[in-house]
């Protein structure tokens, strides 16, 4: 019915990998939101030394947008909080691997700018918009 | 309650096939499937005779208005002008110079807020809005409580998705200035009880704004009847183009506020100390207006009526009583807002397990265009305790079978997700 609803985006939605609260110690805990469709998505970090040694997010959203979170939160374990910082929009698209129209690109990014913003301890992160 | 089980799916009051041939981009297919457009309340299509309307004036009139003494000039001015008597007839004003168009309802509304708002609210003034009121009843509001010291108070919304009428008469004090409502939620479909809402008001010297975006386009209004002070909505809900909207006014109220927008049009003589402000309704219009589509506008009302409201009311009851009934067979899925006979063609729903925006996504593939999201009403999706929903909508072009191939692809969109 759908090529954006393929199974393992079904599988990592309906059975999220990484779900729920951190125990302390969190290095970095970041909360994002997408008005539009009123997503909210909190995302959380132990970095040890300087690598991420643990994640957690919860919250809620589309099946797009928990995918990618769940899939990027698995991503992210064991990297360098540098390397963290290089993950692009494409490597996000990557692990997703489904065709994303421009409309649902937000809810797509929306983990990712969590991440980023966490990282970089900004107020808010955004990827290029003519990108 | 009204009674669903004689609905069949060919027979309507209105002869649905003819008027769908007047919609050009109705015969779009969309993802390989036959459009099935259902998010009316969000903007609806455009009959050739609005498009038209639209051709022959950019074609054969174009000119700016009210100010040329020659041909062309002339005959736009008199085009233009002849819109606003054609929505003053649909509304039924006692005059034109009540109809003030404007670029959209919240336009309409803003300019309220402002000019009508600045002159007349203080602080420890009241305002009375409500819990279901589209973002554009409810932001200039809030901006004019926080300009002038004012306090926001809300209607709440009930269990059934209505106006709690009860805290509404403990809200109500010498002290309300203005109640602004909805005549029609976008979400939910309530049609809200408008006159005794207005009545009460009144009855405290208070002023009301009816918010009839949604009323208009499905119900349409008598404006002697309704008795609001001002009643504010917009063309492009209304088969009409975008860029046009409607704010009618009670002409002594027009005639006391202060204009909302300074510049060309709107003034009579201008001295580098002050100025005097042009006669109703174009006091209210600065600068040039939107010209096109105040004809297209007045071609949409032409339309309307001549197939007439009450039928396109029967017609959207119908339709939504029948996808009600399917949407209830399917199961698994959460229905808001009042009973069928409360409400107008407006349905929101959530599928257990499905967030709205995945299943806006898969109706997509399958042609089906229905909204998903907060609707621009946060305050009443917080209320329902979601943070989103999905919503179909629908209007006089819509068939009956139309609300089958919606809740087939609900169904389907059900079997993917396993749910
Ligand atoms: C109830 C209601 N009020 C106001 C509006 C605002 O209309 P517009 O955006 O054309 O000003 C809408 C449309 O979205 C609406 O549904």
């Amino acid at each position: 019915m759908d090529a954006m609803y393929r199974e393992h985006i079904l599988d990592h939605s309906q059975n999220p990998r990484n779900y729920g609260t951190l125990d302390e110690p969190v290095t970095i805990r970041r909360e994002e939101y997408n008005p539009l469709c009123g997503d909210r998505l909190t995302v959380e970090m132990r970095v040890e030394g300087d690598t991420v040694t643990a994640v957690r997010f919860h919250g809620h959203g589309c099946a797009i947008s928990q995918a990618a979170m769940s899939m990027l939160s698995e991503a992210m374990v064991g990297k360098t909080v540098d390397e963290v910082k290089q993950l692009s929009k494409e490597d996000l698209l990557d692990m997703l691997g489904i065709p994303i129209s421009p409309v649902r690109l937000k809810c797509a990014l929306l983990s990712l700018k969590a991440v980023k913003a966490g990282v970089y301890g900004v107020p808010e992160w955004a990827e290029d918009e003519d990108e | 309650m009204t009674s669903t089980a004689t609905i069949s799916t060919t027979s309507s009051v209105l002869d649905v096939e003819r008027i769908r041939a007047d919609f050009p981009l109705l015969q779009r297919v969309v993802n390989g499937y036959p459009l099935v457009y259902l998010d009316n309340a969000a903007t609806s299509q455009k009959p050739t005779a609005v498009i038209r309307a639209i051709d022959d004036y950019y074609q054969m009139h174009n000119a700016n208005v009210h100010r040329g003494v020659y041909t062309l000039s002339e005959e736009a001015t008199e085009a233009y002008e002849g819109a606003r008597r054609k929505v003053a007839r649909f509304i039924n004003a006692r005059s034109y110079r009540e109809v003030i168009f404007t670029r959209n309802a919240t336009e309409a509304i803003n300019l309220v807020a402002y000019a009508w708002g600045g002159a007349n609210v203080g602080k420890g003034d009241e305002i009375i809005v409500t819990d279901m009121e589209h973002h554009s009843n409810f932001v200039p509001w809030q901006l004019l409580a926080q300009r002038t010291g004012a306090t926001l108070r809300f209607i709440p919304v009930t269990p059934t998705g209505q106006l709690d009428l009860a805290v509404y008469n403990t809200l109500l004090s010498p002290r309300t200035r203005i109640v602004a409502f909805t005549g029609m939620s976008n979400v939910l479909g309530t049609i809200t009880p408008a006159s005794e809402i207005i009545e009460r008001a009144h009855a405290v010297g208070a002023r009301v704004l009816l918010d009839a975006s949604q009323l208009v386009p499905h119900k349409g209004i008598d404006v002697q009847v309704m008795g609001a002070d001002f009643v504010a909505f917009t063309g492009h809900k209304m088969l009409g183009p975008t860029g046009i909207g409607v704010l009618w006014g009670q002409r002594a109220l027009l005639e006391e506020m202060p204009p909302f927008l300074g510049g060309g049009d709107m003034i009579k003589e201008v001295y580098h100390a002050t100025s005097t402000w042009n006669e109703l309704p174009w006091k209210f219009e600065a600068g040039t207006p939107s010209i096109a589509e105040g004809i297209g506008l007045g071609a949409a009302v032409d339309y309307l009526t001549a197939v007439g409201m009450d039928k396109i009311h029967a017609h959207e009851r119908a339709i939504t009583s029948y996808a009600l009934e399917r949407l209830n067979a399917l199961g698994g899925i959460t229905l808001y807002g009042p009973p069928a006979d409360r409400r107008g063609g407006v349905v929101a729903f959530n599928v257990e397990g499905i967030h709205p925006h995945d299943l806006a996504s898969m109706l997509d593939q399958r042609g089906v265009a229905v909204r998903a999201g907060q609707h621009c009403a946060q305050p009443l999706i917080d209320h329902l305790g979601v943070t989103a929903t999905a919503r179909a909508s629908f209007y006089l072009y819509n068939r009956i079978d139309e609300v089958d191939t919606f809740v087939d692809a609900l169904d389907a969109a059900k079997q993917v997700f396993g749910v």
